[in-house]
C-alpha cells in the first residue's frame, strides 16, 4: 500500500537489496530555490562593493563573480558540498544520481546548464510541468543528467514509547495485523485521546471482555508484540 | 525474533559501522564484510516487518556503505590534462557530424550577410538599429588608438569581467537551448551567425578593415570556434530527442548528455582563453597590423589541429 502511495526511488544493490529514498517534490525545491536565490542576492550585494575599493579591477572582479554565481553556483555546492546548495540544505534536500550516489561534475554541470530551458517561458514554469509529470519530480535538467533531488533521509528520531507494561496476546494476529498495532503503539504518543480512542473501537471485537482501559490494554499488547517489557 | 531483541543482539555492530563510515581510516573490523551484515540485517528487518524507524536506521547505513564501496570516486592523477590532450578532441571527433552542422549553420548565414553588407548600405539596417550600427562604427573607428567594444576606462581586466560574462553565457545558452529539439541552438547559432557577418561585412564597406580584423583574428579563433562547439553540443542534445535510435529517447538524451558535458568544458575553457586574448592582446593597436593578423592566423592553424586531432588518435 505504502509503496504505491510514496513517492520513493528503489536502487538494487548487487547484494541484492533495496536501497530507497524518498523524492523531493516540487514545493520544497521552489522553497530551496528561493533561499539560494536570496543567498545568491546577497552575495552578488557584497561583490558589488568591490568595485568601491578597487576601481576599474573591482568592476572586472563584479562581472567575474557575477558570472560564477549565475552559473556555478549551484554546481560548486552541489558536487563539492555533498550535493547541498544552502537552500537545499536548510530544507534537508540533496542532489544525486539515479543510483544514489552523490551528484559528480559532468550531471552537476549538465542539469544546471540547462536550467535556462527549464526557466522558459518564465519562472521556471517547464521545470514544474515536468516534475509535475515524470514520476520521480524531475525537471528537465534532471531528466538529461540522470539525477533526482531526494530528501537527505538520516535516521528519524527515536520515538518514546508508552510506558504500559507488555501484555500477551488475545487472539492471533496475522504479520499485517500485528505490524498494524505494532505501529499503533508506536504512534500513540503521537495521536490525540480521541484518535486513540477512534482506532481502539475498530479492534473492540477482539478486546477481551472486562478491559477497562482498551487503549492501554492494545498499547501493551503492542509493546509485547515488538518484545519491549 | 521479536524487534527489541534483533536490536538488542546487532546494535553494536550498527554503531561500529557507522563509526566506520565517519572514520574511514580507523583500525578494526573491515568495512565490506560489517556492509554485507548489514545488508542482510536490513533484508531481515523488511522482511519481518520490524518498526520503520529501524528499517530507515539500516537503509541510511547500507546506502552510505554502498556508496564508500562502489561509489568510490577514482581520482586520477592530471585529469584535466588527460581531458585536453584526448577526452576533448576525441568527443570532437566522435560528434563530428553535429561540429559540422553547427559549422555550417553559423558560417553559411555569417557569409551572405557579410557579402550583403558589403555589396549594399542599407542591409545592416535590416538587421541592427541605426544606434547600434553607430555605436560599432565609432569603436572601430582606424582614429582609435585602442579598438574594441566601448573602452572608455582603458581597464583590461573590466573587459576581460564582461567578455567572461558575455561571451560564456552565450555559449552555455547556445548548448542549453538546444533540449528544445535542437531548435535554440540552431537559432543562437544563424542569429550569432548573421550578426558577426553583419558587422564585419559593414566594416569592410566602410573601409575599417584595417582596425577590425587585426583585433577580432586573435581571439576569434577560440570564440568563433567554440561558439560552434556548444552549438553542436546543443544539436546532439536534440537530435538524441528527434532520433533516439534503439534507445528510449530518455536513455538517448542521457547518453547526449554525458558526451555534451565533455564539449561544453572544452568550449568553456576555449573561451576563457579567448576572452583573457581578446583583453590582453586584441586591443594593442601599438603593434602592426601585420604583426597581429600573422599572430591571429597561426593561432587559426593551432586552434584547428587541436580540434581535429581527436580524429588521428583514434577512438
Amino acid at each position: 500500500m505504502a509503496s504505491e502511495l510514496d513517492t520513493l526511488h528503489r536502487v538494487v544493490t548487487p547484494e541484492n537489496i533495496d536501497l530507497q529514498a524518498e523524492c523531493a517534490g516540487p514545493v520544497s525545491r521552489c522553497l530551496a530555490y528561493l533561499i539560494d536565490l536570496g543567498v545568491r542576492s546577497a552575495l552578488l550585494l557584497l561583490l558589488a562593493l568591490a568595485p568601491l575599493f578597487l576601481d576599474g579591477a573591482g568592476f572586472g572582479l563584479l562581472l567575474l563573480g557575477w558570472f560564477l554565481l549565475d552559473w556555478f553556483y549551484p554546481v560548486l555546492f552541489e558536487v563539492l558540498k555533498d550535493g547541498q546548495t544552502p537552500g537545499k540544505r536548510a530544507l534537508g534536500l540533496r542532489v544525486v544520481h539515479m543510483d544514489l550516489s552523490p551528484v559528480g561534475w559532468n550531471a552537476s554541470l549538465v542539469r544546471n546548464l540547462l536550467r535556462t530551458v527549464d526557466f522558459l517561458p518564465a519562472a521556471h514554469l517547464l521545470a514544474l510541468l515536468s516534475m509535475c509529470l515524470t514520476l520521480r519530480f524531475q525537471r528537465l535538467g534532471d531528466l538529461a543528467a540522470g539525477t533526482l533531488v531526494i530528501y537527505r533521509g538520516g535516521v528519524p528520531p527515536a520515538v518514546p514509547l508508552p510506558d504500559v507494561g507488555a501484555r500477551p496476546l488475545p487472539v492471533a494476529l496475522d504479520r499485517d495485523e500485528s505490524v498494524a498495532v505494532i505501529s499503533f503503539t508506536r504512534r500513540s504518543l503521537q495521536l490525540s485521546e480521541e484518535r486513540k480512542r477512534e482506532l481502539v473501537a475498530i479492534l473492540e471485537p477482539a478486546t477481551p471482555a472486562g478491559v477497562s482501559d482498551p487503549v492501554q490494554y492494545w498499547q501493551g499488547v503492542g509493546l509485547g508484540l515488538m518484545g519491549e517489557s | 525474533m521479536k524487534q527489541a531483541e534483533f536490536e538488542a543482539l546487532h546494535t553494536a555492530q550498527w554503531e561500529r559501522c557507522d563509526e566506520i563510515l565517519h572514520h574511514p581510516m580507523a583500525e578494526g573490523d573491515s568495512l565490506p564484510g560489517l556492509y554485507r551484515t548489514i545488508c542482510a540485517h536490513l533484508a531481515l528487518a523488511k522482511q519481518r516487518r520490524y518498526s520503520p524507524e529501524l528499517v530507515a536506521r539500516l537503509n541510511d547505513l547500507a546506502s552510505r556503505g554502498y556508496f564508500a564501496l562502489y561509489g568510490a570516486g577514482h581520482r586520477e592523477q592530471r585529469l584535466w590534462l588527460r581531458f585536453f590532450v584526448l577526452d576533448f578532441p576525441r568527443a570532437i571527433a566522435r560528434n563530428s557530424r553535429y561540429v559540422w552542422a553547427a559549422a555550417l549553420l553559423f558560417v553559411v548565414p555569417g557569409l551572405l550577410m557579410g557579402l550583403a553588407t558589403y555589396g549594399t548600405d542599407d542591409v545592416v539596417y535590416s538587421f541592427f538599429e541605426a544606434g547600434q550600427v553607430r555605436q560599432f562604427e565609432t569603436m572601430y573607428e582606424p582614429a582609435n588608438d585602442r579598438i574594441g567594444r566601448e573602452r572608455s576606462s582603458e581597464d583590461d581586466w573590466v573587459m576581460f569581467g564582461i567578455y567572461i560574462y558575455n561571451n560564456i553565457g552565450i555559449a552555455f545558452r547556445t548548448f542549453a537551448t538546444g533540449l528544445l529539439f535542437g531548435v535554440g541552438s540552431a537559432f543562437f547559432l544563424v542569429y550569432n551567425g548573421l550578426a558577426i557577418g553583419g558587422v564585419a561585412g559593414h566594416l569592410t564597406r566602410a573601409g575599417y578593415a584595417v582596425t577590425f580584423y587585426p583585433f577580432v583574428i586573435g581571439h576569434g579563433a577560440l570564440e568563433l570556434t567554440a561558439i560552434v562547439l556548444s552549438g553542436a553540443a546543443g544539436l546532439r542534445l536534440g537530435a538524441a530527442l528527434l532520433a533516439p535510435g534503439q534507445l528510449s529517447r530518455l536513455g538517448a538524451l542521457r547518453l547526449a548528455a554525458a558526451e555534451c558535458a565533455l564539449i561544453v568544458y572544452g568550449a568553456g575553457a576555449m573561451l576563457l582563453f579567448a576572452a583573457a586574448i581578446e583583453a590582453f592582446w586584441s586591443s594593442r593597436s601599438g603593434l602592426s597590423p601585420g604583426v597581429r593578423i600573422g599572430a591571429g592566423a597561426v593561432l587559426w592553424l593551432l586552434v584547428l589541429f587541436y580540434l581535429s586531432s581527436g580524429r588521428r588518435r583514434g577512438p
